[in-house]
């Protein structure tokens, strides 16, 4: 056991006195990521199970990847597509540096599109990793508490919810947002009532409209635009994608929402290991389902999103990915089981409704679920209070 | 009795209306959005604040308990309405900008609330430092997210341009959420955690504790 043996060495450096006293937290994310931590709560919660929240967390952030790699693929895809349209041989940024030399820029193939792709993704997710890593080991040693492998799974969420020309500044900004206001002031992992990924979202949303929306910022190329096929159905044009090329992603948009195939595949090691709960994302999609097709009944003469129906709903914009990744987030999402279905319920309700009823918002999913979020809470009171009601009745 | 010194000053940081108190948040969403109309406001409330106290302090012997809110909404209305037609007269622009929310005054928690709570007890000059002072500090935070939101969403202060915009050919991208007013309740957020720091004594008692982790021999 060499590196644990290297890992109690410098473990002095780091404890009470050490010389490297305030990097404490630090050592211990890596310590505990690695090994399974020594510590255990002292109080009155004893669940013996090896599955600890740095597992589920890393297995969210493992699950992640899929969408990450089909996403990179579908980016590449159509920058590549883009430039060849442009006549460009070589993207105009710092990238060429290495994309020169790996790829010539080829949309046929699927080396130059995963590669040109993971050019925008990488650099964009070490941006937010950093960015945020900073901010919650400073709260951490400040407050004395742990770094939490939530932030992996945060960091990368996050990442996959912006489009691909996305400034990396501007990510930081995000991510430092969600990360100290929606999470830190509310005391950490487990306190916040909201998902710091999504909060950071929408915090970038409202602050640089023009960067995280319209038509010009889905395709990671200068100077062209191409609008999602939800932003088209919300102005009543063609779709511009059929259902199977939006099923497997084959459409512009941000990284991670694109390929409801890939977010399905991850959203079975997720129900299989027992991770995500299956009750919320089911209530999402019967609330998405029965809302869709009300909408559908009803019919509208001038507001094309009422024919929409709930088959497309499932893989256009962030529905999927938000479904499976972010509603299902285990602190702000409703901790009772039958919480959680209702809980499920109203996100998919909400989220067609401001697709379909709000023209401003083409996309409703972050703000469904960041409703979602904040009446969580309420939803599990309301379930504990009818249980003990249905039980005192049987008395 | 409290010197008139403390009456002016305490307000202003150790008492403050909007950060401890949490009262006049409306009015701090609704005209932060710039510098200019902000210090209009801060100047309105200044004035009303400090005569309504005045004025009731004045008649507060006299006011027959059952209906002194009634008595104490007729001076304040009276006053919001002499500052309100004289911004119209003086600065039809500005008063154009403040729209309703100079007639809302009249709703504004802080005025009410010091009315009631000093000057219906405390002799009429004490009453209006009293006033002058709460109104300064209400004046103090609004003027501090009006600096914010200002800087960072238009890239300007007082309508001068400090951040040139990439729209207009400089580096700064605006940062559009900063005119939405709900960016006001977390610059006032920022701010009571900023006084908090500073001033331990205004961090309320947690509701409950969590239990510190224990190593897993001490636990046994």
């Amino acid at each position: 056991m060499g590196l644990r043996s290297f890992m109690d060495g410098i473990a002095p450096n780091f404890e009470k006195g050490g010389k490297l006293q305030a990097f404490y937290p630090v050592y211990e994310a890596i310590d505990t990521a690695l090994y399974t931590p020594s510590y255990t709560t002292g109080g009155a919660s004893h669940v013996r199970d090896h599955l600890n929240l740095k597992r589920i967390m890393m297995t969210v952030w493992l699950a992640a990847f899929i969408p990450v790699l089909v996403g990179s693929y579908f980016t590449g895809y159509y920058a590549n597509g883009a430039m060849a349209e442009l006549g460009m041989t070589s993207v105009d940024n710092w990238r060429s540096v290495f994309l020169d030399t790996l790829t010539a820029y080829n949309p046929a193939s699927v080396w130059d599109n995963v590669v040109h792709g993971l050019a925008y993704f990488i650099p964009l997710y070490i941006t937010v990793f950093v960015a945020g890593i900073i901010f919650e080991a400073w709260f951490a040693s400040k407050r004395g508490h742990e770094i939490n492998e939530g932030y992996f799974v945060t960091s990368i969420l996050f990442t996959l919810t912006l489009p691909a020309s996305t400034p990396l500044w501007m990510a930081a900004v995000g991510i430092i947002f969600g990360v100290v206001l929606g999470k830190e002031v509310f005391g950490g992992t487990g306190k916040n009532f909201l998902n710091p990924a999504l909060t950071g979202r929408a915090f970038l949303y409202f602050a640089y409209p023009a960067q995280m929306s319209g038509d010009a910022v889905w395709v990671a190329v200068d100077g062209y635009t191409r609008a999602t096929p939800l932003g088209n159905a919300a102005l009543g044009e063609d779709y511009g994608v059929s259902w199977f090329n939006a099923f497997v992603g084959n459409m512009p948009g941000s990284f991670g929402e694109t390929s409801t195939l890939a977010i399905l595949i991850a959203a079975c090691i997720l129900l299989a290991t027992r991770i995500a709960s299956w009750r919320v994302m089911l209530g999402v999609l019967l609330g998405m389902v029965a809302t869709a097709g009300l909408f559908n009944l009803i019919g509208s003469d001038d507001n094309p999103m009422f024919g929409m129906t709930p088959m497309w709903h499932l893989v256009l914009g962030g529905f999927a990915f938000g479904a499976v990744f972010m509603a299902t987030d285990p602190v702000s999402a409703a901790m009772t089981n039958r919480g959680r279905l209702f809980y499920g319920l109203l996100i998919g309700f909400m989220c067609v409704l401001i697709r379909v009823v709000n023209p401003a918002f083409p996309e409703g999913m972050m703000l469904a679920i960041l409703f979602g979020n904040l009446f969580a809470p309420l939803i599990d009171h309301s379930v504990v209070q009818g249980n003990i009601k249905r039980r005192l009745a049987r008395v | 009795m409290s010197s008139p010194k403390e009456v002016l000053l305490n307000p202003i940081f150790n008492n403050n209306p909007i950060a401890l108190q949490v009262l006049g948040i409306c009015s701090a969403l609704a005209v932060t959005v710039n510098m200019t109309t902000t210090l209009v406001m801060c100047a309105a409330v200044i004035f009303v604040t400090t005569m309504s106290n005045f004025a009731v302090s004045l008649i507060r012997n006299h006011i027959p308990n059952s209906i002194r809110i009634i008595v104490q909404m007729t001076i304040i209305a009276s006053l919001v309405i002499v500052v309100d037609q004289v911004l119209q007269a003086v600065a039809y622009e500005i008063s154009k900008a403040l729209s309703v929310f100079v007639g809302l005054i009249i709703t504004n928690c802080i005025v009410m609330g010091r009315a009631e709570a000093f000057a219906m007890k405390n002799p009429p000059i004490l009453s209006a430092i009293d006033g002058f002072g709460n109104a300064l500090g209400y004046s103090v935070i609004l003027v501090g997210v009006a600096f914010f939101r200002e800087l960072f969403g238009s890239g300007t202060l007082m309508g001068f341009e400090i951040l040139p915009k990439v729209t207009e050919g400089g580096w700064y991208a605006a940062n559009g959420f900063m005119l939405l007013p709900p960016s006001a309740f977390f610059l006032i957020g920022l701010f009571i955690w900023a006084i908090r720091a500073f001033k331990s004594d205004q961090v309320e008692e947690a509701e409950y504790k969590i239990a510190d982790n224990v190593q897993y021999k001490e636990a046994l």
